[in-house]
């Protein structure tokens, strides 16, 4: 993963608009996180309605399952909130 | 005009401290602006909260650049960030601690150094969490004593006025502070 | 009373205070923290008003001028992005002769996307008839919502009270709170002669054809130049009930001067600075802030700057295409006069970039010291 720093001079050198220069590859969000939330898979019906409405793209379907991607999630609890059997928790970051 | 920034991490109430100098200067009559440092915050990151006091009415509006003291609530960003970056030869350097100032040979040299131990404090009087205490009226109790900007009385009233909760331990926490900040005597 | 506060609780409790009885908004950095403390104070019963959630600005304003055209006391807060989805509803209030006063934290338009001050998104507002005024202070803003109202409802013209993103937002300072009593008093209940009321029924904004729209449009800049002369009575009168009095300018160490720095909102607070320093210098500069920006001062502007040596202006903003909006308002309040001196306009601080005391007095040091402006716009601190 890259890790540049380009420093430019002048506004002659800049781009036109504000430009990332890699992708969200590198920029890891689920360091932010206080809390994070975790899915008892006994009682998930695999609706897949907390993939639909994560708004960070941070949960992924694999075999079937709703799978939280931790690199990503934030920890804004929405999956949560949505969870029609309320099976997903959230738990304290560092516990 | 004196002007102090308080270093901390996002979560650890550094605003908080400079608003709660504020209102105590204000408290004493004695014109005052507090602000943090103008961008989005993140629990965790390095935040800076500053305060301008004067004896008449604050005019400038910009950042602070070079401040006379500074306050450093974690003492972790010592060797994180340049905590010194723009402060004036001879201003105070509060830091919580349990070091000694001579633990700080390259401070030294050019600033006057404080230590107080914040977080056996703020561990002391139920402040925050054991694995995060809240330092911030302790310190304040520390940073009155070696400045003298405001007297402890006004700083406790204004502490009691901000904080969100335990006003009286909060109280206890910045006496105790003021009372045990260590400083080498010029 | 004194109390620290930030400059969006300026706003509120100039709000609170005013007795408004409808806010209608939604939240947008950096204006999220009027909003929340409104909605706090009206829960808790300080402010007996109707807080209405809305999806958008656009609706904010919206709901703002239901609740006006009903005859009630109204207010909402914005910025940036925020102001500008609410602009067709500028349009209508002022159309509609609705007195709303609106909050706006000075926030420069993205992308690139920010949060820090410039004074682009108020300024595109500019020609819509909203009355606008820049404040320096935190005190200023308080006491400024209270007399937007008094010109307001008599006007019947909408308000905009403007301060610096973060610069006031977010600073706290000492503020005063004028005795509610005495608010009361200079501030009386709105009371407007024509609103929506069933009992007595009539349609408002219906079609108008040429033969009709002229007229109109005319009445609002009657009621617009008017304001003038009641910016100047209530802040008098402000003055004289509160100890603080305002009017459209401030002037500050002009009557010698023969370079005079025109700026406005936290830049002006800075320049006090940096006068004085030169001043120190022996140096014979003022500073003239421009509190109100609609209706323009023009009669100001003439007779405190013809007959000086030169003129400097500093711009927090940028008409693409033609330069510093404050400047072009000033030269053009000046042309065709005698006596008329040469202006310097300079535009810094865009996205919130610092303007420091160091930066202003150079402005006024490199004025000094040209005989005449080099370009319609001088960019000051830009890398290039």
């Amino acid at each position: 993963m890259s890790k540049k720093k380009i420093i430019y001079k002048s506004a002659r050198d800049i781009p036109l608009n504000a430009m990332s220069v890699d992708t969200m590859l590198f920029n890891k969000t689920g360091a932010w996180r206080n809390v994070r939330p975790v899915i008892d898979y006994e009682k998930c019906i695999k609706c897949m309605i907390c993939w639909k409405f994560c708004p960070d793209i941070s949960i992924y379907i694999e075999d079937d399952k709703p799978v939280i991607d931790y690199d990503y999630c934030k920890g804004c609890g929405i999956c949560v909130e949505e969870c029609p059997k309320k099976c997903i928790s959230l738990v304290e970051e560092g516990k | 005009m004196i002007e102090i920034r308080v270093h901390g991490r996002g979560g650890q109430g550094a605003v908080v401290a400079s608003k709660a100098l504020a209102i105590a200067v204000a408290n004493e009559g004695r014109y005052v602006q507090s602000f943090p440092e103008f961008g989005v915050e993140r629990r965790g990151a390095p935040v800076y909260a500053f305060t301008r006091i004067d004896d008449k009415e604050i005019y400038v509006r910009t950042k602070i650049y070079n401040p006379d003291h500074i306050v450093v609530l974690d003492p972790t960003l010592i060797d994180a960030i340049d905590v010194t970056d723009g402060l004036k030869k001879g201003g105070w350097i509060l830091i919580n601690t349990t070091k000694k100032s001579s633990d700080f040979p390259d401070l030294v040299k050019d600033y006057r150094i404080a230590t107080v131990d914040a977080y056996s404090i703020a561990n002391k009087y139920g402040l925050g969490s054991k694995a995060s205490p809240i330092v911030n009226t302790a310190i304040l109790g520390g940073f009155v004593k070696i400045s003298g900007v405001v007297s402890l009385d006004t700083l406790v009233g204004a502490i009691k006025e901000v904080v969100p909760i335990k006003p009286e331990d909060n109280a206890k926490a910045a006496r105790e502070a003021y009372d045990s900040v260590k400083f080498e005597e010029e | 009373m004194k109390q620290v506060i930030m400059g969006n609780h300026a706003l509120s409790y100039g709000a609170m205070i005013s007795r408004v009885q409808v806010i209608a908004a939604y939240p947008i950095t950096p204006q999220t923290k009027v909003v929340e403390l409104l909605s706090e104070i009206c829960a808790d019963g300080r402010l007996d008003a109707e807080f209405i959630k809305v999806e958008s600005e656009h609706s904010a304003l919206a709901a703002c001028c239901g609740a006006s055209a009903v005859g009630a006391r109204t207010f909402t807060a914005t910025s940036a992005q925020g102001l500008a989805l609410m602009h067709e509803m500028i349009h209508w209030a002022v159309g509609a002769r609705l007195p709303i006063v609106l909050g706006n934290i000075n926030r420069a338009m993205g992308p690139p996307w920010t949060i820090w001050t410039d004074q682009n998104d108020s300024l595109s507002e500019r020609d819509t008839g909203c009355l606008q005024f820049y404040a320096q202070s935190n005190q200023e803003v308080l006491d400024t919502v209270v007399q937007a109202y008094k010109v307001s409802e008599q006007v019947l013209l909408p308000s905009m009270v403007v301060l610096d993103a973060f610069t006031l937002s977010h600073t706290s300072e000492v503020v005063d709170f004028p005795d509610q009593k005495l608010v009361d008093e200079y501030l009386p209940p709105f009371n407007p002669k024509y609103k929506l009321d069933p009992k007595e029924p009539h349609t408002f904004g219906g079609l108008t054809g040429p033969d009709g729209y002229f007229e109109l449009r005319y009445k609002i800049e009657e009621a617009i130049q008017d304001a003038k002369g009641l910016i100047k009575e209530t802040g008098k009168e402000f003055g004289e009930v509160f100890g603080r009095e305002y009017g459209m300018v401030e002037k500050y160490r002009m009557d010698d001067a023969d370079l005079v720095l025109v700026a406005s909102s936290t830049i002006a607070s800075t320049a006090h600075v940096a006068i004085d320093e030169l001043r120190e210098e022996g140096k014979k500069v003022g500073l003239l802030r421009v509190r109100v920006f609609r209706p323009f001062p023009s009669e100001e502007i003439r007779e405190l700057l013809l007959g000086r040596k030169k003129i400097a202006i500093i711009d927090r903003n940028i008409s693409f295409g033609h330069g510093g909006i404050f400047a072009q308002e000033v030269k053009s309040a000046l042309f065709n006069c005698k006596d008329s001196p040469l202006l310097w306009g300079y535009v810094t601080g865009i996205g919130g970039r610092d303007v420091t005391v160091e930066d202003i007095k150079e402005i006024i040091n490199d004025t000094m010291q040209s005989d005449k402006p080099e370009k319609d716009i001088l960019w000051k601190g830009v890398r290039v």
